[in-house]
């Protein structure tokens, strides 16, 4: 069994401690892309995105060098414990249950969700009844995914998907007849093709999106929300968001 | 010639990426199975009982639940493992589970599991005359494993062998599941941005078929050579 | 003994009623999928078996391509091929196939169906071609006609032989299934995946379905040597 041990430490790749965790030089920011407007690649293959720029203006506020790392979803979590990177800014809704993991800085954005459907499909998703059946597209572990689940998870069919594409992807496919997103990455993604619109009102979910952070390291997370209060104020946050967005999103 | 919008390169190095990983895995799947086997085989009942159930519990579970289990739960385990020597001792170690890391250990434990049964079947094929033979001649006990055992295990171990590494190959597949970009998550990337699934993916089908072709090659080669000195009587 | 039992599940917000009915759920759509796909595989590979048995190439030959192309590819391969392909298709979408195909869970039947039989297939052409020669060369003596010596001598004894292999293909065919779950399908795993997406705790989620899936398999294992006592009691010596 020893053996067995050991030949398992030889496999397992050791990755350098980081020492740097006590005067941050650098801070390893994690994104999940694509999710436009917040994170994408552009053509050239470099990441763009709100809070890219966001990301960059506080590191560059607080004289930090920041370095973004792309993670799936659903490991993005998991990998900021295993210290794969410093800190998330993934349009990350502050949630209980993901305060029992990480440490949230203030909130800096909240954007409503949005249901897309296919142009003309008569879906009224005000009225559960006539729901009943459609098949709902979400992003498994999301904000949009709990709501969906606790309040029509009785008559609706939910679909989970691992990526926030692959359900636009089924959506135009034919596969889905709804999806329940992030509203301005559904504006960006889906209505792009005009077969499609948002379909219903707007749904206001949760307490906004914060940087989330190793429970330990408070430090950062205090710095990181003294520099977002004073964007806000100073009116960098702003410009910034004028770029991407038409209305506001700020708290 | 087909289009491959570009992506070919990067599928390209995907392919290898698979290989790698099937190889790696393999390895140490054979490490785990001779471990196993030796332990099955052993006298020490507790040794019997761990490797009874490693090959037991691992065999009843599927590769993609066991694979999903090692990568999320064994980089949460790590990260508990490295908060403590972090608090305790003010020591900053971590180890790092990463995609390729958790598709090669997954693989090399559930194959070790199939390849335990394979060299302990091959073991007990061993003529037990022939090791009291050694025993008689003086030899130590790894004179006749190296010798005696081994030699002649292998050729019965060999199909069962050839067989797991089949398997193997094609599990590597599981690894895309998990984010790692193999051949089959960097073609079905690309077969859904450019809606062309047929595209992309009869390509990669293509290359395993391959790769199985050329196994089946090569390990007939290596039966042929296991298999020497072996009379088989057409006529029996 | 149940205080302690409902204690535990006021403790734990995972194991609550909702995500044990995910778990159920998971659980029924696994057990489905699994066995139509082997029924249906079944079925398929028992006139497939038989041909590629044949000793004549051109009957054998492309059934051989066949089980070649399935057994040497990844299952997953085959259902990415199949979900992301059948969309594909031009006018599919309005076509009656569409209302088959639109929902995951058709898809995903079709990948383990021809995956499955091409298994089956061979295993069943292994347990032909093991018939011994004088059972063929008798029932010919006894003026039987192919159809008849098939069906009476050669399938009979077939089917006891290739049982124990059979027995492994439905063992893989539940752990393959869950594969399922990429393409948005709650099986079991499915099920775990989402539960584990919800409260991060990798070790609940997974295990607990690893456990399940480890109960049908020993349940499988139990009915197949049952089955397989029963079927073979005439191999077994006189005590």
């Amino acid at each position: 069994m020893k053996k067995l041990t050991m030949t398992l430490a030889c496999v397992l790749a050791f990755s350098s401690a980081s020492l740097f965790a006590k005067d941050w030089e650098m801070v390893r920011i994690a994104v999940d892309v694509p999710y436009e407007p917040f994170e994408y690649k552009a053509p050239d293959g470099s990441l763009t995105g709100f809070e890219i720029d966001l990301g960059n203006a506080v590191c560059a506020d607080i004289g930090v060098k920041c370095e973004w790392t792309i993670q799936a979803w659903d490991g993005i979590i998991p990998g900021l414990l295993a210290r794969k990177y410093d800190a998330i800014m993934s349009s990350m809704s502050i949630t209980e249950e993901r305060a029992k993991k990480v440490l949230f800085s203030e909130g800096y954005y909240n954007t409503p969700s949005g249901w897309f459907g296919k142009k003309g499909a008569g879906i009224d998703v005000s009225d559960k009844a006539s729901l009943k059946g459609k098949k709902v597209g979400v992003q498994r572990g999301t904000l949009q995914d709990n709501y969906v689940s606790d309040n029509l998870g009785d008559v609706v069919e939910i679909k989970r998907y691992t990526t926030a594409d692959d359900q636009v992807l089924d959506l135009k496919g034919g596969r889905l007849d709804l999806v329940f997103v992030d509203f301005p990455v559904g504006e960006q993604t889906i209505l792009k093709d005009e077969n499609y619109e948002a379909v219903g009102d707007l749904v206001k979910l949760g307490d906004g999106v914060g940087v989330a952070f190793r429970k330990r390291d408070k430090d950062l997370a205090e710095k990181f929300n003294a520099s977002l209060k004073k964007l806000k104020e100073n009116g960098t946050y702003k410009k910034i968001m004028d770029k991407y967005f038409k209305y506001d999103i700020m708290i | 010639m087909i289009d491959l919008h570009g992506y070919g390169p990067s599928i390209f190095g995907g392919a290898i990426l698979t290989i790698e990983v099937a190889l790696l895995s393999l390895l140490l799947a054979l490490i785990l199975g001779l471990l196993g086997a030796l332990a099955k085989l052993s006298s020490n009942k507790l040794l019997k009982l761990i490797a009874t159930l490693y090959t037991t519990i691992i065999r009843g579970v599927p590769d993609l639940v066991l694979m999903l289990l090692i990568f999320f739960g064994g980089q949460m385990m790590m990260n508990e493992v490295s908060d403590w020597l972090y608090e305790t001792y003010d020591w900053d170690v971590f180890i790092n589970i990463n995609e390729f890391v958790a598709g090669v250990i997954t693989i090399g434990f559930i194959f070790g599991a199939y390849m335990a049964e394979t060299f302990r079947g091959a073991f007990q094929s061993v003529d037990h005359g022939q090791i009291e033979a050694g025993h008689a001649y003086g030899m130590s006990r790894w004179h006749i494993f190296r010798r005696i055992m081994f030699p002649q295990m292998m050729r019965h171990a060999l199909p069962g062998l050839s067989n797991n590494w089949m398997v193997l190959l094609k599990t590597t597949a599981l690894v895309s599941v998990i984010g790692l970009a193999d051949m089959v998550r960097l073609a079905s990337e690309a077969a859904k941005a450019v809606h062309e699934p047929f595209t992309f993916l009869l390509p990669v089908a293509g290359v395993y078929l391959a790769l199985t072709a050329i196994s089946e090659w090569f390990l007939k080669r290596l039966e042929i050579k296991f298999n020497a000195g072996v009379l088989t009587g057409s006529a029996a | 003994m149940l205080e302690a039992f409902l204690a535990l599940f006021a403790d734990n917000d995972i194991f609550n009623p909702p995500t044990l009915l995910h778990y159920w759920d998971g659980l029924v759509t696994t057990v489905q999928l699994v066995f139509l796909a082997l029924l249906i595989g079944l079925i398929i590979a028992l006139p497939l078996g038989i041909m590629r048995a044949s000793d004549n190439p051109w009957i054998s030959r492309p059934i051989w391509l066949y089980t070649y192309a399935f057994r040497g590819t990844p299952l997953l391969v085959q259902l990415y091929l199949i979900y992301y392909g059948t969309a594909q298709i031009s006018g599919i979408q309005e076509s009656f196939l569409w209302e088959i195909l639109a929902d995951a869970f058709y898809p995903c039947l079709i990948a383990f169906v021809l995956n499955t039989a091409a298994y089956t297939t061979e295993i069943i052409r292994g347990a032909i071609k093991a018939t011994p020669r004088g059972e063929i060369e008798a029932a010919k003596a006894y003026g039987m006609s192919w159809f008849l010596r098939l069906r009476r001598i050669v399938l009979p004894s077939a089917m006891r032989r290739g049982l124990p292999a059979y027995s492994n293909e439905v063992i893989f065919m539940l752990h393959a299934s869950s594969i399922a779950s990429v393409v948005t399908i709650v099986d079991l795993t499915g099920a775990a995946r989402d539960i584990y997406a919800r409260y991060y705790a990798p070790f609940d989620a997974f295990i607990f379905v690893a456990c399940i899936y480890l109960c049908l398999t020993f349940v499988l294992i139990f009915t197949f040597r049952k089955l397989e006592n029963k079927l073979m009691a005439h191999l077994r010596p006189l005590s």
